[in-house]
């Protein structure tokens, strides 16, 4: 009989530390899939910041680093210049990203640093109990925004892919959503053809990937990738923002 | 044998090169230095100082509250560091550009026309190896050929640039003057 | 000097001999680093370093490294921080405010077990401060370079050959005991001139990060690592501090450098390190051609701070300490009278803020401490 489907060799053997639902978990896989089926598990760099990612510490059966918050593209600048070989990725939230991290993630991306960033966009602070995010929806309630985010005083959600795209050097720019089977094996494609673009040396690559956070949405999870397809997908449409290989 | 000189004046008059030449010279002598600029804020256009020490010994304080020599490239710099040279000291005008008005009486006052002897020789730029030549003449902390090998390793060694750092160096030794 | 080396290596003089040199301290410093073996170097501007990335800028692409000029101070020491992660020397400058902003990446390089040297040109703070020449950090660096309780070793110069031999030493340290160092010069050592002998070049420095930090959390990993200063396990973490207080004690018996200075007969003692120890030294030799006895402690490690060479002194014979610093107030005092346990009296001495401190004024702070102590 043929095995058609079977653990990651690029995840440890524990159980995921996530919260049940969430799709850090899904990601989680799709990257450790790709380690495998590209032959870049032992040749990989995770380079983790500071959140809910950090939990992938116990999970990727490769190489990491654990970044200081919102650092994450530099640590991955630094590690990917000095070992310009390995195969490295960052993975990153989006208060990491979006918030402390906005000036670290720009100028990565504009110097084109040759590594893919996986970043995870759930619009609120998922291990510090759900405060307000860059990425949090106008009205979204947050335990830092009681009556929901009010766009006069916090501003509007943040849209790292658009934001990016107005720089010269990413090569690829991409969101995908893991809300469905559909849309998560087009994220999959994503991410291969990302980290294909960096061992290819071609520059900077970014894959954005809509998540969910069901501990501090307040709601199961099935309900949340609903609540995703009717208010996180309107206010980030998904799509390809840019790709150097065209 | 120890010499703290300080030169100041205008940035872009070659007061780092004068320290730093001094500085080059002696090493290259065999005699240890320390050359110490000092910049304000400014990019461009503000005034410009900066330390020497000249030793055959172990150097200690980079800058103390006298110096043995004030080499002084324009007025305002004359005015602002005359108080800090050792009774008994030099002070080193560039006459082209600043006058000696008698305020102190305990010290030795030389003159070089530096800007002019410059023009003269054919380039405004060499004025300040035309003050190196004065000091040297005036010090003799070091030999006009040990200051030539290090002007010729560090400033240019095409055979017109040199004759014209040579010509200025000589002419600054023969010319300076000291005040009675 | 060995064949191997770039001859770019040398800013001045001819390949294959040990020539002086007339070189800035802050140059010397980026070049002594290249020669002990560093390959990376992320900073970004700030006066009175900025001659370190410029020359590294120049001289890295050369030697094979990698320079990068970080987007912040933030970005360039976790830059150091990547770089080291993946088993490269790496090194970062800058001055006090920008010290101040790579305090994060410092602790995250202590906390995951991470070689990197950190220079700190220091000028007058506190903020923005002054930005000519001063010691205004010895506390910062001695006590407390980040959050979370670690320290490094401090090494602090007074001559530019001393910046060269140091910083060379210094990486040296840092992978021995997988811990950041730093290399304390003010701004004066910075930017003077002096002539120097250049060490021997060193063959590019990697090593093994195989086993640190908290491989321990990947049991069932295979051959990988983990680098990190998140342990979240609180029992593995206390182990890790306990370790690493165990390596702060080491170091106490043996990386402490000072220098002492006509100590044998002296009654006053000087206690100064980097510039202000060159204007004390000039000030003992007119001290004594007064007849005043006066000698010097100058800590070359700042931390380790060599409380032994100050516990053993004559406290029959010394009659007060001098704690001589370019920083108001001095901030080397706790540690000199915790040394001594008050069994010396100690004055201080000192200008702050970029104000040059002199030879005269070491003297005349020394007669005025003689005077008082008549009293």
């Amino acid at each position: 009989m043929e095995k058609i489907y079977e653990r990651p060799k690029s995840l440890t053997d524990r159980g995921l530390a996530y919260c049940p639902g969430c799709l850090h978990g899904v990601a989680t896989r799709l990257i450790a899939e790709l380690l495998d089926e590209m032959d870049q598990r032992t040749n990989a760099v995770a380079v983790l910041a500071v959140g809910c990612g950090t939990l992938g510490m116990f999970h990727f059966n490769t190489d990491v680093v654990v970044s200081p918050h919102g650092r994450t593209p530099a640590v991955a600048t630094g590690a990917k210049r000095a070992a310009p070989g390995k195969l490295v990725f960052s993975y990153q939230g989006d208060g990491d990203l979006a918030a402390i991290g906005m000036a670290e993630i720009m100028h990565a991306a504009n110097r084109g640093e040759n590594f893919t960033v996986i970043f995870i966009n759930n619009s609120t602070y998922g291990m510090t109990g759900g405060q307000m995010a860059p990425t949090t929806l106008v009205g979204q309630k947050a335990t830092t925004a009681p009556q929901g985010r009010n766009p006069a005083e916090t501003g509007y959600p943040m849209k790292m892919c658009e934001i990016l795209s107005q720089l010269e050097a990413p090569k690829y720019i991409a969101r995908f959503a893991l809300d469905c089977p559909a849309n998560i094996l087009k994220a999959k494609k994503g991410i291969r053809k990302a980290f294909g673009m960096q061992m290819a040396g071609k520059g900077f690559t970014f894959v954005e990937l809509l998540s969910n956070c069901p501990t501090n949405w307040g709601m199961p999870a099935l309900e949340c990738m609903d609540w995703m397809r009717e208010n996180t997908m309107k206010v980030f449409p998904l799509g390809v923002f840019r790709d150097g290989d065209e | 044998m120890e010499k703290k000189i300080t030169v100041a004046g205008f940035g872009g008059q070659g007061v780092m090169v004068i320290g730093q030449m001094l500085g080059y010279a002696s090493c290259k002598a065999g005699r240890n230095a320390l050359f110490l600029p000092k910049y304000g804020p400014e990019q461009r256009g503000g005034t410009a100082n900066c330390s020497v020490t000249i030793s055959d010994g172990e150097i200690g304080a980079p800058v103390s509250r006298y110096v043995d020599t004030l080499i002084a490239m324009n007025q305002p710099s004359l005015e602002k560091f005359l108080g800090s040279v050792r009774p008994g000291g030099i002070i080193l005008l560039n006459s082209s550009l600043c006058r000696w008005e008698g305020k102190r009486t305990d010290v030795r006052v030389a003159e070089i026309q530096a800007d002019a002897i410059a023009l003269e020789i054919g380039s405004p730029k060499v004025a300040n190896i035309v003050v190196i030549g004065a000091y040297i003449q005036l010090s003799g902390a070091l030999s006009e050929q040990e200051m030539l090998d290090a002007i010729e390793e560090k400033l240019g060694k095409r055979p017109e640039l040199l004759e014209m750092n040579r010509k200025a160096l000589r002419t600054g030794m023969e010319r300076v003057t000291l005040k009675e | 000097m060995t064949k191997s080396r770039d001859p770019s290596a040398l800013p001045a003089g001819k390949e294959g001999i040990m020539e002086r040199q007339f070189l800035k301290g802050n140059e010397a410093v980026a070049e002594a680093a290249i020669l002990a073996g560093c390959r990376f170097f992320a900073g970004y501007p700030i006066t009175p370093q900025n001659e370190i990335p410029e020359y590294m800028s120049r001289r890295m692409p050369a030697a094979g490294g990698v320079f990068l000029q970080g987007e912040s101070e933030t970005a360039s020491v976790c830059m150091v921080y990547g770089a080291a992660s993946v088993g490269t020397l790496a090194m970062t400058s800058s001055s006090g405010p920008g010290i101040s902003l790579k305090a994060e990446g410092i602790s995250t390089l202590a906390g995951a077990c991470l070689p990197a040297v950190i220079v700190n040109v220091m000028r007058g703070g506190p903020g923005l401060g002054a930005i000519q020449a001063a010691q205004s950090d010895y506390l910062h660096a001695t006590k407390a370079l980040g959050h979370g309780g670690f320290r490094v070793i401090v090494l602090a110069p007074s001559t530019v050959q001393e910046a060269i031999d140091l910083t060379y030493k210094a990486f040296g340290l840092a992978v021995q005991y997988r811990n950041p160092v730093m290399v304390l010069m003010d701004g004066w050592i910075g930017s003077m001139m002096e002539p120097v002998t250049l060490p021997e070049a060193k063959e590019p420095v990697t090593f093994s990060y195989t086993g640190w930090g908290a491989k321990y959390f990947n049991p069932s990993g295979v051959g990988v690592n983990v680098v990190t200063s998140c342990l979240l396990e609180p029992e593995y973490q206390e182990l890790l501090n306990i370790r690493a207080g165990e390596m702060y004690e080491e170091w106490k018996e043996k990386e402490v450098l000072a220098e002492e200075y006509l100590l044998e007969d002296a009654e006053y003692v000087i206690v100064a390190y980097g510039t202000a120890a060159r204007a004390a030294r000039t000030a003992i030799g007119e001290l004594r051609g007064k007849g005043i006895r006066a000698g010097m402690i100058r800590p070359i490690s700042l931390y380790p701070f060599p409380v032994e060479h100050l516990k053993r002194l004559d406290r029959s014979r010394v009659k007060f300490l001098l704690d001589t610093e370019m920083t108001l107030p001095v901030q080397m005092m706790d540690d000199i009278r915790l040394a001594v346990a008050d069994a010396i009296p100690v004055h201080s001495c000192g200008r702050s803020g970029g104000v040059i401190l002199t030879n005269e004024e070491i003297v005349e702070a020394v007669e005025l401490a003689i005077a008082k102590e008549a009293r």
